[in-house]
């Protein structure tokens, strides 16, 4: 059954005619062609469908469109501004803290609402808070260097 | 997959003009290649894969005599065409690295085309750790080549002598007189220079390496860390279709019923039931599910004949006499000379490769042409495998690699996700994409092989290994191979993985990042770990003692520096081990601390030291992120990592019971690269992960007396080493 479903995308106002039931990521992925937040599991027990309502970091994979009514979503796409890279996305790319990049977007999302919440995390609470999100290439080292190279620095990830 | 530096994404779904595709898309030969090249200088260049080549090119009819090349065009850009392909190992950094120092360019001004079956020259696929050890060398020869012509065009344009002159970022200019000069790009200008590498150019040694030996960012990295990376799966067309295949519950089932017509009369859905391929398609992904799960099915199932605890004594009771891989000496005699014997049998279960990127293709059908972006190691096989399918002659298919989310191995198979897709376009005429589910990828999975090792070994009065009576089971001998020096030296091999062996395998095998690697270092080094030991040696002092091989001695005591390694003889309840191996011409060593908990039997890797010798480095900061992986990695197939089965039903089904190493288990890690200039460079993918199971196995030996022989190493499994240990009365 359609439904009219409004919320802020990115910063900016979104309005779908979309089955509520169906599956955030799908609806990103297809009806609004933002394709940087991945299908990994389906179960969210692989992070790679990350995205954050709010200020928190979710599994789209099995969250339905309909519980983003009015609230704000931000995606991978939505961290860049003004063709300038997020503190964070920064940090991976210098730490390089990714190598297939497939697990990449999750992570960034993921840490960004980690540091949304605590700007700078002890090392355990990034590991705690990171422990969700799977990395098959076993970049977790640098990973974690990234996310601390950005909570160290002066103002947190802003 | 195109890179290059101004652009973000990988090449977008249509080929962009002026490349060198035929205008029907069918295959070239030499000479309408070439002429298809437009202007420039080109250099036709070939890997060291002569026979593998030879033979592939030799049936599709494309020139035999190259399967790469680099252009130099008029604007000064330098572009690599090669059927490899990027999946997170960094060759798409490391092998334009090559090229630019062999050219004198800027890194920035190469671009990458690879995995693009009508823009590339065949390729075998990417695997093995052989993308630097021999691709590089061909690119860089070819790239040597290319300066050569350049700088007599020079010579010519600048009536200066090649001698005087000197190339900088692109620019030719006369040692005495910088004001004469020339760039790349005017040279190639109104060009047509065709060469094919005669195996003449001359490289540069490593000390005048510029571009090499440089640690260099991910090229890749912005395109990652921003989403815009595409994947197969990120591909979309104008009235695509999303598609499902129908699976059955186990391997060996047949079907006996099926009915779709609950899921056709469903709004917007597509079946198709063809040839034993029954799907379900619909413009929306999550529909399709629904629409699968209409579909009713009946199988028949064979009742299960083994499961993951029974297998062994299946691959066991199938071996077959074997074959002898290394003889030396007579067991007999060693024997005779040991003053003790050991025996231990090693066993490590099917894995699962788990790339998050789960098999994706999209396919779509231009008339009598079919294009299919496919998640894949081995764009080339992946084309004719398309092409034998759906009856296609195989210029007609063009296979289009994007990144590619992972593979290990696991995306080097005849691209069944890409058939799938292919079949699915030709027979509906839209675009189709499969994206298999984290079920699918467990299931058709074509796993790392379940192995056993079974060894006799015995030391002489002295310490000296003086007998090695190896015998591996179902996963072949690589890294078995013997740098101990050990007289009486026997390696018999019974069958291995892969689907051309004599059928010891329950389930389709496949290479798994160091194939059969894994399971021979680890059984070993716990069996070497196990005679130090009882010799009361330590147990990196015994290695020292048996080995006289520079190399694995060098990477030994580079760890040991690193590590801090405090001699002792085991188990002295530190936790602390070592383990070595040799894979794809490197040598790694590990040392690792580990914590033991008693009480629940589960292991805390504390700390790792990897130590490795891989000739000359290209890129040191792309080794040691490889380097890391792979430790990181094998934590996950030494501890957790095990497929679950009953007969041909493969119980797991998602990472909540495929454990895979997560962040709460990183140890610490450190990383040293053994200089070697004198060697050329060797394999960087997979080496040190070679190592991981053994040289955890030995520290947790250290740590608690317990001598674990079966991988992964499970809280449970350590309970029982621990109490096996206690039931033993001390010797």
């Amino acid at each position: 059954m359609k439904d009219s479903i409004s919320f802020r995308l990115n910063g900016k106002p979104v309005r779908l005619e979309v089955d509520g039931d169906r599956l955030l990521l799908w609806v990103l992925r297809t009806d609004l062609g933002l394709t940087g937040t991945k299908f990994g599991c389906g179960e969210s027990v692989c992070g790679a469908c990350t995205v954050v309502v709010g200020r928190e970091a979710v599994r789209s994979c099995q969250l339905p469109v309909k519980a983003v009514r009015g609230k704000d979503v931000t995606t991978i796409e939505g961290l860049e501004r003004d063709g300038k890279l997020h503190p964070l996305q920064e940090a991976f790319a210098d730490a390089g803290g990714l190598q297939c990049g497939f697990c990449t977007p999750g992570m960034i999302m993921n840490a960004y609402a980690l540091l949304l919440k605590v700007p700078k995390p002890t090392r355990a609470r990034i590991l705690a808070e990171m422990d969700g999100n799977l990395c098959r290439c076993a970049a977790h080292h640098r990973i974690v260097e990234a996310i601390e190279r950005v909570a160290t620095r002066a103002g947190g990830a802003s | 997959m195109t890179v290059d530096p101004s652009a973000l994404a990988p090449a977008p779904a249509p080929a962009s003009a002026g490349q060198p595709s035929s205008p029907e898309g069918r295959s070239l030969d030499r000479r309408d290649f070439v002429r298809l090249l437009g202007g420039g200088i080109i250099v036709l260049f070939t890997a060291d894969l002569s026979d593998l080549l030879g033979q592939e090119a030799r049936t599709r009819g494309y020139p035999t005599d190259f399967n790469a090349y680099l252009k130099i065009a008029a604007d000064g850009r330098v572009t690599v065409y090669s059927g490899k392909i990027e999946m997170g190992q960094g060759v798409v950094t490391s092998l334009a690295q090559m090229a630019a120092d062999e050219l004198d360019v800027s890194l920035d001004s190469i671009d990458m085309v690879m995995g693009d079956t009508a823009l590339c020259p065949f390729d075998a696929g990417t695997y093995g750790s052989m993308s630097t050890r021999f691709f590089g060398p061909a690119l860089r020869a070819a790239a040597a080549e290319a300066r050569a012509v350049l700088l007599a065009l020079a010579a010519e344009e600048l009536k200066v002598p090649a001698e005087a002159l000197k190339v900088e970022g692109g620019v030719i200019s006369a040692t005495s007189n910088p004001k004469a000069r020339v760039t790349f790009g005017q040279l190639a200008k109104g060009q047509k220079i065709v060469h094919t590498l005669d195996g003449k150019a001359v490289t540069k040694a490593v000390s005048a390496f510029r571009v090499m030996g440089k640690p260099e960012k991910r090229r890749d990295a912005r395109a990652k860390v921003t989403g815009k990376a595409q994947y197969a799966g990120d591909v979309r067309l104008p009235g695509m279709l999303y598609a499902k295949v129908l699976r059955p519950p186990a391997h060996g089932a047949t079907l006996k019923s099926v009915d779709t017509s609950a899921a056709a009369r469903l709004p917007g859905v597509v079946v198709v039931n063809e040839d034993g391929l029954v799907a379900v398609l619909h413009a929306d992904p999550e529909a399709t599910e629904k629409a699968l799960a209409a579909v009713k099915a009946e199988y028949d199932v064979p009742k299960p004949a083994f499961d993951d605890r029974t297998v062994f004594a299946h691959l066991l009771s199938v071996a077959g006499e074997g074959e002898e891989r290394e003889k030396k000496g007579d067991l007999v005699e060693g024997e005779r000379k040991s003053v003790s014997l050991f025996e231990g049998r090693y066993l490590n279960g099917y894995g699962a490769h788990a790339s998050i990127e789960t098999h994706t293709a999209l396919a779509r059908l231009d008339g009598d042409t079919m294009t299919v972006w496919s998640s894949t190691q081995t764009p080339f096989p992946n084309q004719q495998a398309i092409a034998q399918a759906i009856g296609f002659a195989k210029e007609d298919v063009r296979v289009i690699t994007p990144f590619v989310g992972g593979g290990f191995g696991g995306k080097s198979s005849a691209g069944l996700q890409a058939i799938e897709a292919a079949k699915l376009a030709k027979r509906t005429g839209k675009p189709v994409q499969v994206c298999w589910t984290r079920a699918e990828e467990f299931f058709l999975d074509a796993f790392r092989p379940a192995a056993v090792v079974a060894i006799r070994s015995g030391v002489d009065a002295e310490g000296k290994l003086c007998l090695w009576d190896y015998q591996v089971y179902a996963a072949g001998s690589r890294s078995a191979e013997q740098f101990y020096d050990v007289p009486n030296n026997l390696i018999r091999v019974y069958g291995r993985w892969g689907s051309d062996t004599p059928k010891m395998h329950l389930f389709a095998t496949g290479p798994w990042r160091a194939p059969g690697a894994n399971i021979n270092v680890f059984a070993r080094e716990s069996q070497i770990d196990t005679m130090a030991a009882a010799a009361k040696v330590d147990p990196l002092e015994f290695r020292l003692n048996n080995t006289s091989d520079k190399r694995m001695r060098g990477v030994l005591e580079a760890a040991s520096r690193k590590f801090g390694w405090k001699k002792a003889a085991g188990p002295s309840g530190r936790g602390v081990g070592v383990a070595c191996g040799i894979d794809a011409g490197t040598y790694v060593a590990l040392m690792a601390e580990v914590k033991v908990d008693v009480a629940t039997g589960s292991v805390k890797v504390v700390r790792i030291v990897c130590a490795q010798d891989m000739g000359v480095v290209i890129n040191p900061d792309g080794a040691k992120m490889q380097m890391e992986g792979c430790v990181m990695m094998g934590l996950g197939y030494t501890l957790s990592e095990e497929v679950r089965f009953e007969g041909g039903r493969i119980l797991t089904r998602n990472f909540d019971t495929y454990e895979l190493p997560r962040f709460s288990g990183m140890p610490e890690l450190e990383t040293v690269l053994v200089k070697n200039d004198e060697l050329s460079p060797q394999g960087g993918g997979e080496p040190a992960l070679v190592p991981v199971g053994a040289v955890v196995a030995n520290a947790i030996f250290d740590a608690t007396g317990a001598r674990l022989f079966q991988m992964p190493m499970t809280a449970e499994r350590v309970k029982e080493a621990l109490l096996a240990v206690r039931r033993k009365p001390s010797t």
